[in-house]
């Protein structure tokens, strides 16, 4: 026919001047697909975007083979179609097809169309395989740790603290430490198997046993803080936090920067040994990993052009503004929203030795409001005795049990205060252990549970267990010794026995009614969004 | 890497060894050589504590001590030592020695007596100082009965040594009431604010002193001040433990007048502390902790009360103060086992085959021990020279003796460079430094005091107490001329 004539005559200029009559050949196609009757559909035209891409691409690259292949070309190529066909298998190497699929001519039959169609979709398919070959070479060599082949999203790594049991995590945290040149601390005692992965360490067996004396690789301030975590002198979430900022503003203040390191990197990698150290001691807490990624920030942002000293100062405010402000101004702002909620002749239960609860309770009384107090101890640590002592000190009328009464006593409570030591992203309250305990006994009394905890201590972990992620105590302290007589003396002999010793449990969301905040008081599930709009702040 | 090379530019403690003590109450030992470099298993005594310094890592140590002894030192030791001289005849309190030392101070010290001989785990004493940020902490031990006869003394004397009573509180770590029996008239008393306090203390008296102190730097700056302490163990450390519970240091209200009362007699309370500001911060941490050191009254931890002290009491191991010849024999009999590294019979003492050395003899340096000699449990000095058919039992010879043939030597001590001629008995005694005991001289539970030299085929019996050995003395100077 004249066509298919008119079509290899065509094929034969476009297969010599490819690169030149690219654009004609496009614009012939589609009109004369347009002739044909048939409107493009989106595949297609989609499908015309990319070779038009490819095309473009295979332009540049081209140029040199392209004459080559112009000068082979005219001679094989005498029938149009099968010539095609055979073109487009070989285009499935993937950088640079050789022809492009500009076999799509013009004015063919329905059948010669159809093939034409499916022809460009294998050659469309290859490419794309291609594109796609090309993107993930291009991003494996860009990227030097890629993920693994999965293209799932990269699964969060688990806290070392927390794999006690993995040989392989222990020997890295070994390996740190040794280049780090912080003795590394060994567990004491058999584990109950359930918290097998958690550490567990003796009191009498501190980290300074290790370690030369005076201790030259960790700055003394940092060594006597670690002593004061491990021994317990130095307890409760605030406290923590307060006494290691005031660690660092002594680090900061007996740092000299060495020569060619700059301040802002150099203190940062100063510091972290010291946490590794503080981290051997006692396991941070979550308000200490707020503050030291506070510090660890403010330190990078120290501009290179200043003075060391002012630099020095500058760092030295910041820690003094953050404590001010998040601890002393949020404990102000909290107890004024706490004591809107504290009416007179109410009975509040606390639990535990929480310094913001004592603060909010002393200073309702302060302000006038009478009500009284029910203290709830618990074994071993004891904290509600301290509790007892602030309260009464203070003038407040307390009572005190331990926890195994509180069923007896929630039915003349009116309310309970619970302070956390941090709240996680899914509305959970962590807090000493038997918090939990507490709640569930007064949700089953209806008695509501008010939560109080500054925006500081909120962070990002989730938990849903207390298993998980907890910390194990001295399991000595559970030993009692009576008259001389220590029944427990040797535990450790018997095969069959284990003791455990838990700090931290937590609180479903349910249990809680209402968290007080120095952004004021929100419900449980409201700490995620808290948790934005900080990191939005920042 | 450079973090690791980077030293800290702060120090936490800095070690002072006190090596300038006179050993009064062994002169027998002491009047020709110095306390410092007396033998103690062919080790000089100094050794010992900076041995104990070394291993825990200390780097730079500040020794005070006399001239003689800095000539006649020389300790193997990969630490910096740093000698200060100070004249022998001063007759310097070790609170002067400290005084006169006071510009090397930089941060809290380390005092260390140069006759401790111990295997105590220092962290222990160093931890209570910096977990409590105390003022004041020190080692003390449970006192071990000497088992070996001393020469001079004749049954158990406990004459002029008088007991300490060490007043503890429940945890057996806090330090409230130390007094010495010297000090007290016929009453022990104890002031109500303690009791009020601490209402359980247990007393203790069989407890020993190692001399062993952790100071802080603002006490050195308030010994430059107060010039009227003179020793630390006599005045200073009963004043500091006094001063806990004195009513200046625990009331926020007058600490203002007695900053503002700066008379000689009212003394500054000796805890200055270096910013006022960082310590409002280390004073809210510790008020938002839920930790109290004692329960049962409404106070806040540590009763509110800046000055703290602490004592580690040892209950095993090894603690002794080699200031009295009974404490030197046992510390010869007990030391080398804990300490000594190398062979006890050195490398380079010739013993022959037939002579017989015990396994807990010690052998010293370029010996020669002749055949069928006999030594045992005993401690033999350096370039020694022991003859044949000599047998040695219980002794300590030092360096440069020369033991002729057929002596027997039981229980004594012969010091430097004597000569112990042929046949000699001598038994529990003492011989002084470069004497000679004439051939076939037996000599028999004397006192520590053979300084002329006896002639031959005299046999001399023993007397107790120091005024006997003084008139027999002379009565000796008297038979020898």
């Amino acid at each position: 026919m004249a066509g298919t004539e008119g079509i290899t005559q065509q094929e034969l200029n476009n297969s010599t001047g490819e690169t030149r009559d690219e654009t004609d050949s496009r614009k012939n196609d589609y009109l004369q697909s347009k002739v044909e009757g048939k409107a493009l559909s989106k595949e297609e035209k989609l499908k015309l975007r990319k070779e038009k891409k490819q095309q473009k691409k295979n332009k540049k690259d081209d140029k040199g083979p392209a004459k080559e292949e112009k000068a082979k070309k005219p001679v094989p190529v005498m029938d149009g179609q099968q010539a095609q066909q055979q073109r487009a298998p070989p285009t499935s190497p993937l950088v640079t097809p050789e022809a492009p699929p500009t076999g799509e001519k013009s004015g063919k039959s329905k059948v010669e169309l159809r093939a034409d169609r499916r022809a460009r979709q294998d050659v469309d398919r290859t490419s794309k395989q291609g594109k796609k070959g090309d993107r993930s070479q291009l991003a494996s060599t860009a990227k030097t740790k890629a993920p693994p082949s999965e293209p799932q999203p990269v699964v969060k790594r688990l806290p070392e603290h927390i794999q006690a049991d993995d040989p392989a995590v222990l020997k890295k945290v070994a390996k740190k430490l040794e280049r780090q040149q912080i003795p590394l601390r060994s567990d004491y005692g058999s584990k109950v198997s359930l918290f097998s992965h958690l550490h567990q360490y003796s009191r009498k067996a501190p980290l300074t046993q290790q370690m030369s004396i005076p201790s030259t690789v960790i700055h003394p301030s940092i060594v006597h803080l670690g002593l004061q975590y491990s021994q317990g002198i130095i307890a409760g979430s605030n406290s923590r936090c307060i006494a290691l900022l005031h660690a660092f503003k002594q680090v900061i203040r007996d740092y000299a920067t060495p020569r060619n390191e700059e301040l802002s990197r150099d203190l940062v990698n100063k510091l972290k040994p010291y946490i590794s150290f503080l981290n051997q001691c006692r396991p941070l807490s979550a308000s200490m990993g707020n503050a030291i990624k506070y510090i660890k920030k403010e330190i990078s942002n120290v501009s290179s052009n200043i003075k060391e000293e002012e630099a020095k100062t500058t760092l030295q405010n910041c820690i003094d503004k953050y404590i001010e402000e998040k601890i002393h101004l949020a404990a102000k702002a909290i107890s004024k929203s706490a004591f809107e909620k504290i009416s007179d002749g109410d009975v509040i239960l606390v639990y535990g030795c929480s310094s913001l609860v004592n603060y909010i309770l002393c200073d309702a009384f302060e302000r006038g409001r009478k009500f009284r107090v029910i203290v709830v101890d618990s074994r071993p640590r004891l904290e509600g005795r301290e509790t007892l002592r602030r309260l009464v000190k203070k003038g407040l009328s307390c009572t005190y049990v331990l926890i195994t009464a509180v069923s007896y006593m929630l039915p003349e409570v009116s309310k309970v205060f619970l302070g956390a030591h941090a709240l996680l992203a899914n509305g959970y309250v962590m807090s000493r252990v038997g918090a939990s305990q507490i709640a569930l006994v007064a949700k089953a009394y209806n008695v509501p549970v008010l939560v109080c905890c500054e925006t500081y201590k909120f962070c990002e972990r989730v938990q849903t267990d207390s298993f998980v992620s907890n910390e194990l105590d001295d399991p000595d302290d559970l030993i009692v010794t009576r008259k001389g007589k220590t029944e427990l003396q040797n535990w450790q002999d018997i095969p069959s026995l284990r003791l455990l010793n838990l700090v931290y449990d937590v609180t479903p969301p349910d249990f809680v009614d209402l968290v007080i905040t120095d952004l004021g008081m929100i419900p449980c599930t409201s700490v995620p969004v808290v948790l934005r709009v900080k990191n939005v702040d920042q | 890497m450079l973090l690791l090379i980077l030293m800290l530019s702060v120090m936490e403690l800095q070690a002072v060894v006190m090596a300038a003590g006179g050993g009064s109450r062994m002169m027998d030992l002491t009047y020709s050589m110095p306390k410092p470099l007396l033998p103690v298993g062919n080790k000089p005594l100094i050794w010992y504590p900076l041995n104990l310094l070394e291993k825990i890592g200390f780097e730079e140590v500040i020794v005070i001590t006399t001239k003689e002894v800095h000539k006649q030192m020389n300790i193997d030791t990969k630490m910096k030592l740093e000698m200060v001289c100070i004249q022998e005849d001063a007759d310097m309190g070790t609170a002067n020695a400290l005084r006169h030392i006071q510009q090397k101070i930089k941060t809290d010290i380390l005092v260390v007596s140069c006759d401790l001989i111990t295997d105590v785990a220092l962290h222990e004493v160093v931890d209570l100082f910096r977990a409590h940020d105390a003022t004041l902490s020190m080692l003390m031990s449970k006192t071990h009965e000497f088992t070996e006869t001393v020469p001079g003394q004749k049954g158990k004397k406990k004459t002029g040594e008088q007991r300490d009573f060490v007043g503890v509180d429940s945890s057996g770590k806090r330090l409230l009431f130390m007094a010495n029996e010297a000090d007290l008239d016929e009453e022990l008393v104890i002031k109500k604010s303690i009791m009020r306090k601490h209402p359980r203390m247990h007393i203790k008296t069989g407890l020993v002193d190692a001399h062993l102190y952790c100071l802080k730097k603002s006490v050195v700056d308030f010994l430059a001040d107060n010039k009227s302490i003179t020793s630390i163990r006599g005045e200073l450390i009963p004043y500091l433990v006094r001063k806990q519970f004195s009513a200046s240091t625990n009331s926020q209200k007058t600490k203002d007048d007695s900053e503002k009362n700066q008379k000689k007699t009212d003394l500054k309370t000796p805890d200055i502390h270096i910013s006022s500001k960082d310590e409002d911060l280390l004073d809210l941490a510790r008020e938002k902790s839920c930790w109290n050191d004692h329960r049962g009254d409404m106070s806040d931890a540590y009763h509110g009360g800046k000055l703290r002290c602490y004592v580690h009491i040892m209950e095993d191991g090894m603690c002794y103060r080699v200031n009295t010849l009974a404490a030197y024999i046992e510390a010869n009999r007990l030391a080398p086992k804990v300490f000594s590294e190398e062979f006890p019979i050195h490398p380079t003492a010739e013993i022959s085959e037939q002579s017989m050395v015990g396994a807990d003899s010690i052998i010293g340096a370029a010996c020669h021990v002749s055949e069928k000699s006999s030594i045992k449990r005993s401690t033999i000095g350096a370039s020694s020279c022991i003859k044949e058919k000599v047998k040695i039992t219980n002794s300590i010879i030092m360096n440069g003796v020369t033991i002729e043939e057929g002596c027997n030597i039981q229980g004594s001590v012969i010091c430097n460079q004597a000569v112990i001629s042929r046949g000699a008995d001598i038994k529990y005694c003492l011989v002084g430094s470069g004497q000679c005991i004439e051939a076939e001289g037996s000599c028999f539970t004397m006192g520590p005091l053979i300084n002329c030299n006896i002639p031959f085929l005299l046999s001399v019996a023993g007397c107790p107490g120091e005024a006997g050995s003084y008139q027999l003395h002379k009565a000796l100077e008297a038979a020898v001329n």
